[in-house]
């Protein structure tokens, strides 16, 4: 089913009318209410009235995230914190989240966008859909939880963990849909096995997998081994959290709400817009958003666009799968990690020095991250609880600034790998 | 008597302790004693040398964590009960030991290496009690 055919189905001309509308009207309400867009369209002469349709899009100068920190917490949004009925966050790249504001209409149209996307993946009102993303400040597990019974399917808010009460759910409650990361369904399969439950014996039928990348391979491991169609969303809570994009049946390429969220794909080294088809960095513009709405926000995901109309029916662009980062940052069991979050942790301590490897492993479906830390003259103790006191300063305080569970291990001097250029800090040794 | 113990960081991989000998065995400095501390993933070589603070800087050269920690060294009878009486020594004394380890020298004398927490009033409350425990010899030189 289309939950919105009008939209989703529309021709090229009508949705670029939409968006030519809608974009004039954010640019006219950023450059009015929010100071930094303001300063950055007066530093490059640029005023609303310059963007007359979707076409000028690239005339506009980008965001990123370190925007947001430095406007943090509620810098960038356009309405008073009366009209904001919802926050949520993210970690941002050092220390402080990101956060993002959400007004009643904004938390209707991400309810809208998501319900599009179960739609998408064949999910109808009379399933069950279990949530086993985390619910809270990440926009996994609220985001799903609405748009599901926006569609009025049955939600189940079990949110993320506890794995055995998960299988428990979907035997007694016969969940014919999950929503989860794509390890944490690897790992849910694999507990199954080990307990004996066959997973045809479960109703369970489509998996929506998101908040991490995930390679065809394990598509066809996750279909196979816990017998779903396994559908991939994407979505970044600076733009509104899952339902950005999500795949159809058809598992080709993710259509973009894009009456809602404009892609572009630009080189990230020059920041040019690229033709069609060509793979680079995805840009985003939310045109209808009102709490906080992003002008050309750098997702540093790397990919590329198909406009071609689908099979499923719908005309919404396209995306691939995102193919990897312009950046350095990890995703780690759907957790965003920034290396540089590590180093300023370490910084901030007196007794350490910025000498580290992360060292990240899958073992079993599940990622772990693990931190190699430099034991330096001034804090070698001859006494091991001292040194198992500073493994647990360290490990603590990089749980509560990371928000996931780090195992610190502690290397002698030097032997971590000087590089005269850039540093290697990091080693990702999951096979995704 | 209080003499300085060298102490070495060391990953648990294997070779690494063997690193830490060949090092010092080349430069010529004696291992008189040495015990290993260890967790999951790392230990703590803490040993008794001929020259620590030689020992400290080859090492520092080559790489190592170390540094020297004070120690209190008691000889002992190298017989049956002689360590139960020294540690009765040091219960009834209230001397907090952080470890302990001990080592033979010949057939009449052993030695005790004790990290207490306060290496100078260890050695002060183990003077009252010297006729009791015999001490004697170079701890250095075994």
């Amino acid at each position: 089913m289309i939950w919105n055919e009008t939209i989703e189905s529309s021709d090229r001309e009508q949705m670029q009318q939409i968006q030519t509308e809608r974009l004039i009207n954010t640019v006219r309400r950023v450059y009015h209410n929010v100071a930094s867009y303001r300063r950055k369209m007066q530093e490059i002469g640029l005023i609303p009235g310059d963007i007359k349709s979707i076409d000028d899009i690239h005339k506009l100068p980008f965001t990123n995230k370190s925007d947001l920190r430095d406007n943090y917490p509620f810098g960038m949004f356009t309405v008073p914190m009366s009209e904001i009925v919802r926050l949520h966050a993210s970690s941002g790249t050092t220390g402080k989240p990101t956060v993002v504001g959400y007004t009643r209409n904004d938390l209707n149209m991400w309810s809208e966008v998501v319900t599009r996307s179960l739609c998408m993946a064949g999910v109808h009102k009379n399933d069950i859909v279990q949530v086993a993303y985390g619910y809270g400040l990440f926009t996994g597990g609220l985001g799903l939880h609405y748009g599901t019974e926006n569609l009025g399917a049955t939600v189940v808010p079990i949110s993320g963990g506890n794995t055995k009460k998960q299988i428990q759910l979907l035997n007694d409650f016969g969940s014919s849909v999950i929503a989860c990361t794509p390890s944490y369904a690897l790992h849910l399969a694999e507990v199954l096995r080990e307990l004996g439950i066959e997973p045809g014996s479960l109703k369970l039928r489509v998996g929506i997998f998101g908040a991490e990348p995930w390679s065809e391979n394990m598509r066809k491991e996750i279909e196979d081994k816990l017998k779903v169609k396994a559908i991939d969303i994407y979505g970044l809570s600076e733009i509104v959290g899952p339902g950005v994009s999500c795949e159809c049946e058809e598992q080709d390429g993710m259509h973009i709400n894009e009456d809602h969220f404009y892609p572009e794909i630009v080189d990230p080294e020059t920041l040019q817009p690229l033709p069609e088809g060509k793979i680079g960095e995805l840009v985003f513009t939310t045109i209808t958003k009102e709490g906080i709405p992003i002008i050309r926000y750098r997702t540093r995901d790397l990919t590329r666009l198909n406009y071609s109309k689908c099979k499923c029916g719908r005309t919404l662009v396209r995306m691939e799968k995102c193919l990897g980062r312009s950046d350095d940052m990890l995703i780690i069991r759907g957790v965003n990690v920034f290396p540089s979050q590590i180093e300023s942790v370490l910084l901030e301590m007196s007794e350490t020095e910025p000498h580290y490897l992360l060292v990240v492993e899958r073992e079993g479906n599940l990622d772990t991250l693990n931190l190699m830390v430099e034991v330096q003259e001034q804090f070698f103790s001859d006494e091991i609880k001292q040194l198992q006191l500073l493994r647990k300063k360290i490990t603590d305080n990089i749980q509560s600034t990371l928000g996931i569970s780090v195992q610190v291990k502690l290397v002698e001097p030097k032997t971590i790998e000087r590089t005269s250029g850039k540093a290697k800090r990091v080693i990702d040794n999951r096979k995704i | 008597m209080i003499v300085q113990q060298v102490s070495v960081f060391l990953e648990n991989k294997i070779g690494r302790l063997n690193e830490v000998t060949q090092v010092l065995g080349k430069n010529g400095i004696n291992i008189s004693a040495f015990s290993i501390a260890d967790t999951s993933d790392f230990g703590i070589l803490r040993m008794i040398v001929a020259d620590p603070e030689k020992a400290i800087g080859i090492l520092k050269e080559n790489g190592f964590s170390a540094k020297t920690t004070d120690v209190v060294l008691l000889n002992a009878p190298n017989k049956p009960g002689a360590l139960a009486k020294a540690l009765e020594v040091l219960n009834s004394e209230e001397v907090f030991i952080e470890y302990m380890y001990a080592f033979s020298m010949n057939e009449r004398t052993s030695v005790i290496v004790i990290k207490p927490s306060d290496p100078q009033m260890c050695l002060k409350k183990l003077e009252k009690h010297k006729d009791e425990l015999i001490s004697g010899g170079d701890p250095y030189n075994i």
